[in-house]
């Protein structure tokens, strides 16, 4: 659980972070989500110290953070960042190892932890422990970051908009693979991103900022639909709300049990926007709906999309 | 151009200069009529070639074959000189000095731009240029010791100082490695420092800066007075050889001039690291130290190196003029030479200067090579 308690930080006497205070519960997948300039990443960097705030306490798992040296306190804190950040001059094998080498693992244990974590990222250990960063793709670089950032096993995982600077087909590989890995392993994770959509996908809690002040913390469905002012909903929606909404909602929240329709099924878990397209794709206002198995479970209608 | 050159020297200047003592100066001989008419005409031949083969379109193995003309062509250069030496002495009066003359000096300086040429268009890499530079040495060596330098009067005055010159050698290269060590001592730290610390790099600069101004006499001279005085206020010092002249104030002024280079060199490399990689070093929870010692020192290195390879080669020439405030090395050789008006002797050390230069350069730019690796 992370706790920051009416925490703030200026530059030049400008307040970027003003009196903010957010509860992150133990094993949320939490995105700072707003505008540049909002205190978001300030707020990422405060959580390890990398910023030093002004006022207020920052508690990690109880402990104020203010209470540990800095460097015991941030080789807890997994740490990964948009560039990657990756040591140029070390192989992949030592970029992973670098938070467990600084804190004195056994030589073994580090060995087992690289090949773990490259097999957690999808990467063959035989083929990349070896490689030096510049002869990786820049999605595989991502992917290193991401097993250094776990390497010591962290109770808590921050994320500088890590996926920004790859591009839109590894980006959403990558989204799947940080939202399976955190199910996996229940890590509390703070993510920030401007991007709203990558916030949906990603988040299990959304914390807005908007210039230093916390606009509106929820799930991303309370957001779109109770946003708590107009900041919010023009931020989060923009014109198309509806249609967030629809993809944050499957067919199984909206299934007529029983019924039958014509037509090949679509699975339970299809969410309400690909089964609008599905409808308007087809002609039909009415599309059967099956298990995982493939059994027909029943209906759902295009009345029940906008109900 | 190259073989313009060389043809002109050939015509034009005397390959060899023969004198009728060690004082006065000498009468040109040109190549044919100094050597054997077969030598003079395999240089001529191999030349010709060596001038075809520039016209022709380039090819690695092609390059390959102009390296070892070129090669070749360097070792008859000198073997012919050896060898018209000879026979020149056989005619002459004993006391008589035969010098390598303006010819000898454009036509070998032509052959080893060739050679040097040749293998950088062949891609040559690092490996098999040592080995080029291996072969030619020994067989160097090899005509050395067979005797076939003996009439030069170089070799002359490499034999009356023969006991000297290892000591001068080994006083030199000692000369410049205590002024490179402790520069990079001293350099590195401060270098880090003033990474850290901007505000400190413009006063630190200009000191440094201000030191690389000041000629080496000159600040040579300007140590002079405060080491006698420190070594006569201080009698254990003077003990250890400190002094107002002898090594001690040439390392002093060797280490200054090392400086510069190596704290520019430095700060520069370590500037350069991409602050994602600072951000995320710190992010992981590196101390200060680990920081600078894992990761940014290491990825400074490649320019760290290449400064200490500018330093050393600086070095191995002013260690030359150290020789006047009684710091020995080569410059023994080439200031009493002057003094004496007998340019041989000047050769007698400078020739070695330039080779040791030559070589740390070599050497130097493999460790580049090396550190710059990864990226």
């Amino acid at each position: 659980m992370i706790e920051i308690d009416s925490v703030s930080k200026a530059y030049d006497g400008r307040r970027v972070v003003d009196e903010l205070s957010l509860t992150i519960p133990e094993g949320s997948f939490c995105v700072l989500l707003g505008p540049s300039g909002c205190g978001k990443s300030t707020t990422l960097r405060m959580i390890n110290r990398l910023v030093a705030f002004d006022s207020g306490t920052i508690r990690v798992g109880g402990e104020d953070v203010r209470r540990v040296a800095p460097e015991q306190l941030r080789r807890r804190i997994g740490y990964a960042i948009q560039s990657t950040g990756l040591f140029p001059h070390w192989r992949v094998e030592d970029n992973i190892a670098t938070v467990p080498r600084l804190l004195d693992w056994p030589r073994a244990r580090v060995q087992d932890r690289v090949s773990e974590l490259l097999e957690l990222l999808h990467l063959d250990p035989a083929t990349y422990r070896a490689k030096y960063p510049h002869q990786l793709s820049g999605g595989e670089q991502q992917r290193v970051g991401v097993a250094r950032a776990l390497a010591a096993d962290p109770e808590l995982l921050l994320m500088d908009e890590p996926f920004a600077a790859v591009d839109p087909v590894t980006r959403a590989v990558l989204q799947t693979e940080i939202v399976r890995i955190q199910r996996a392993t229940k890590k509390t994770i703070v993510f920030v991103t401007h991007d709203i959509e990558e916030a949906l996908i990603l988040a299990s809690d959304i914390a807005i900022l908007e210039r230093g002040h916390l606009a509106q913390w929820g799930t991303p469905l309370d957001l779109l639909e109770r946003p708590a002012s107009a900041f919010v909903g023009e931020f989060v929606g923009g014109g198309s709300s509806g249609l967030k909404l629809l993809s944050l909602r499957t067919v199984a929240d909206r299934l007529r049990p029983g019924e039958t329709a014509a037509g090949e099924p679509v699975p339970m878990d299809t969410s309400l926007r690909d089964a609008f397209a599905q409808m308007a794709a087809r002609h039909s206002d009415r599309l059967p709906v099956s298990d995982a198995a493939g059994r027909p479970l029943g209906t759902v209608t295009l009345a029940d999309l906008v109900r | 151009m190259l073989f313009a050159v060389g043809a002109a020297a050939v015509l034009g200047t005397g390959f060899l200069s023969i004198a009728p003592n060690r004082l006065l100066s000498g009468r040109p001989i040109g190549l044919f009529a100094a050597t054997d008419l077969r030598l003079g005409a395999g240089i001529g031949l191999i030349a010709g070639v060596l001038l075809l083969m520039s016209l022709a379109p380039p090819a690695r193995g092609l390059q390959r074959a102009a390296a070892a003309l070129a090669g070749g062509l360097l070792l008859l250069i000198v073997g012919a000189a050896g060898n018209a030496a000879a026979a020149l002495a056989t005619a002459a009066p004993p006391l008589a000095r035969i010098s390598l003359g303006a010819g000898f000096w454009i036509l070998f300086g032509t052959a080893a731009l060739a050679l040097v040429d040749a293998l950088q268009r062949a891609g040559a890499g690092s490996a098999e240029r040592s080995a080029v530079i291996a072969t030619l040495g020994l067989a160097s060596l090899a005509m050395a010791h067979c005797g076939l330098f003996d009439a030069l009067s170089l070799a002359r005055e490499y034999r009356s100082h023969e006991d000297l010159f290892a000591t001068a050698l080994v006083r030199h290269i000692v000369l410049v490695v205590a002024g490179v060590g402790p520069a990079v001592l001293i350099g590195v730290p401060l270098a880090i420092t003033a990474a850290r610390q901007p505000r400190l790099q413009g006063p630190l600069f200009a000191v440094l800066n201000l030191l690389q101004t000041i000629p080496s006499i000159a600040l040579f001279g300007l140590l002079l007075v405060p080491l006698a005085a420190l070594a006569s206020a201080v009698p254990m010092l003077a003990a250890l050889g400190v002094g107002g002249i002898g090594p001690a104030p040439a390392v002093i002024a060797l280490i200054l001039y090392a400086l510069l280079p190596i704290v520019r060199n430095t700060v520069a490399g370590i500037a350069g690291v991409d602050p994602a990689v600072i951000d995320a070093a710190r992010g992981m929870g590196m101390t200060r130290r680990q920081l600078i010692w894992r990761v940014e020192v290491p990825l400074a290195l490649p320019l760290l190196v290449a400064g200490l390879r500018i330093v050393t080669v600086q070095l191995v020439g002013l260690a030359v003029v150290a020789a006047l405030i009684g710091a020995g090395g080569l410059g023994t050789f080439v200031f009493e030479g002057l003094g004496q008006y007998a340019a041989d002797l000047v050769l007698l050390g400078a020739l070695p200067a330039i080779g040791l230069a030559l070589a740390a350069d070599f050497l130097l730019q493999t460790l580049a090579a090396v550190a710059a690796r990864h990226d």
